[in-house]
């Protein structure tokens, strides 16, 4: 292990669980962020967040692909090789999950796996590395979630994210059950978008 | 962190809840799949656990892969928390998890569950573990996998509505009692594992989050917080669930699931709550039933 290798979990069974809980609630309930507590300190731009979801959720069997920013830096490769040992793939395509650092220069969701109808959760995770969440108390700038995991309706926000996001959902919404999910990690938090959820203008 | 020994049990390993992390990775990305498509049966590379398949391998690798060490879980089996079955699962993860466990139902942050939903109004903190022994609703109808699949692929769940159909033809009413069909926020049929049709209604909107597993058939499946479950019915025959003509003997409760329990063997009977830790707490808050004894020695019976 090269010496300026950062280190992984501090507890790799129950950092990996708490992570994984985090994750999984906040699927279960869109729009809420979920406080995500570990102490990495992964190479920039990698954010400590994200790099928590992929070591509790990735392996030698989740192809893993980053975008510009995060496959321009060697260290972060390195890092995520060696902690989670994901092959990384450079074809959106070919992943189950992608990691985005820059979320206004991601791809389009039909760039990823989505599914098929017989197998629609053979589909990628997009877990995107976002600055900050906006409190359920703000009016405007953000978006209304309708769907599963939510009663009645809950107001979410999130930066930064792509101009066009409101129309991405609607698309990826349509295609239900097929579709890509979303987990947005930051700020020491995690908040889901799952496929099922109908996001509207706030 | 890891397991204690646990001596004469060979097959219990050293991995906290027992799964070593691959695996847990496994069904943990499963899980969330399975969230985000309410009610479709993710497949998973289910393991072998030291226990058999009719005891609900499913159910305690969704538990095992979701455990933490501050968890309390509750393991329950049609409604009772001290059947050989619960005794054995509560038993497996105090040994390989060193998780508190409890029979009470609002201490618990994860229930494990074979044939019941607890009786008390379960929280949006709480998760409920099914174990499911045949996870796909269209199977007795179609025994081929590719099929079914395809059935769901479609939407096309027109046999489903057919086989109840014909329960009316020739009961009159619908038969089905367990196992009652539900779809899930308007789109996957799905199989509410052998829980009573009594119990359909708690599944909607319930605020938990619902998990269910099936070991030999490898399959997770999943209904979020405050999602919509219907039971399918027809507009001139709508779901109803079972009514009981009087409340429990011991705890007086009324719209709760009791169970028969013969007293003696010249046909004497009672009916008592399904759910044990629902009937025990009533029956310590002084709620009482018309078999329940005099009102001083209530406590030590319940007790
Ligand atoms: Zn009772």
């Amino acid at each position: 292990m090269p010496a300026a290798l950062a280190l992984g979990f501090r507890d790799p069974v129950f950092d990996a669980q708490a992570s994984f809980r985090a994750a999984m609630w906040a699927l279960a309930r869109p729009g809420t962020p979920c406080p995500l507590d570990v102490a990495l300190a992964p190479p920039a731009p990698l954010a400590p967040e994200a790099a928590a979801l992929v070591l509790a959720l990735c392996d030698y069997e989740t192809p893993l692909w980053l975008d510009a920013p995060l496959s321009a830096v060697p260290e972060v490769a390195a890092f995520l090789r060696f902690h989670a040992g994901a092959p990384l793939v450079g074809e959106p395509g070919e992943a189950r999950f992608a990691l985005i650092a820059d979320p206004r220069a991601m791809p389009g969701f039909e760039a990823f796996a989505q599914g098929t109808p017989e197998f629609p959760d053979a589909s990628a995770t997009l877990i995107v590395q976002i600055e900050g969440f906006t409190d359920e108390h703000f009016t405007d700038g953000g978006f209304m979630l309708e769907g599963p995991g939510i009663e009645g309706s809950v107001r979410f926000g999130a930066a930064p994210l792509p101009a066009d996001f409101v129309a991405r959902m609607a698309a990826n919404r349509a295609l239900f059950p097929r579709g890509v999910d979303l987990l947005l990690a930051g700020a020491g938090h995690v908040a889901g978008l799952p496929r099922s959820v109908t996001v509207g203008e706030g | 962190m890891s397991a204690p020994q646990v001596g004469s049990m060979p097959d219990i390993s050293y991995n906290f809840a027992y799964l070593d992390e691959q695996t847990k990775r496994m069904i943990r990305r499963a899980i969330l799949k399975a969230i985000a498509i309410p009610g479709y049966q993710v497949p998973f590379a289910a393991r072998e656990m030291p226990m058999p398949y009719g005891w609900g391998t499913g159910g305690v690798q969704v538990t095992a892969a979701v455990l933490g060490p501050d968890d309390v879980l509750k393991v329950i089996d049609q409604g009772a928390d001290d059947t050989t079955n619960a005794v054995a699962i509560r038993g497996f993860f105090e040994k390989t998890a060193k998780v508190a466990t409890t029979t009470s139902t609002t201490e618990a942050s994860i229930i494990q569950t074979r044939h019941r939903i607890p009786e008390t109004r379960l929280r949006d903190d709480q998760i409920l573990v099914y174990q499911v022994p045949i996870p796909e609703p269209l199977r007795f109808l179609e025994p081929r996998e590719t099929e079914t699949r395809q059935l769901h692929a479609l939407s096309e769940y027109g046999l489903m509505h057919v086989k109840l159909y014909e329960d009316i033809a020739r009961h009159g009413h619908i038969a089905t009692t367990y196992a009652y069909p539900v779809e899930v926020a308007g789109r996957y049929v799905m199989d509410p594992s052998p829980i009573p049709k009594f119990d359909n209604p708690k599944m909607d909107d319930c605020p938990a989050l619902q998990l269910f597993g099936a070991g030999r058939e490898k399959r997770i499946y999943a209904i979020p917080p405050h999602t919509t479950v219907r039971s399918l019915d027809f507009e001139d025959h709508p779901f109803r669930v079972q009514r009981f003509a009087r409340p429990c003997a011991l705890c007086g409760a009324t719209g709760v699931y009791l169970d028969e329990v013969l007293l003696d063997d010249r046909g004497g009977r009672m009916f008592v709550c399904s759910d044990t830790d629902y009937c025990t707490t009533r029956q310590e808050e002084g709620h009482r039933g018309e078999m329940s004894p005099p009102a001083r020695d209530a406590q030590e019976d319940a007790a």
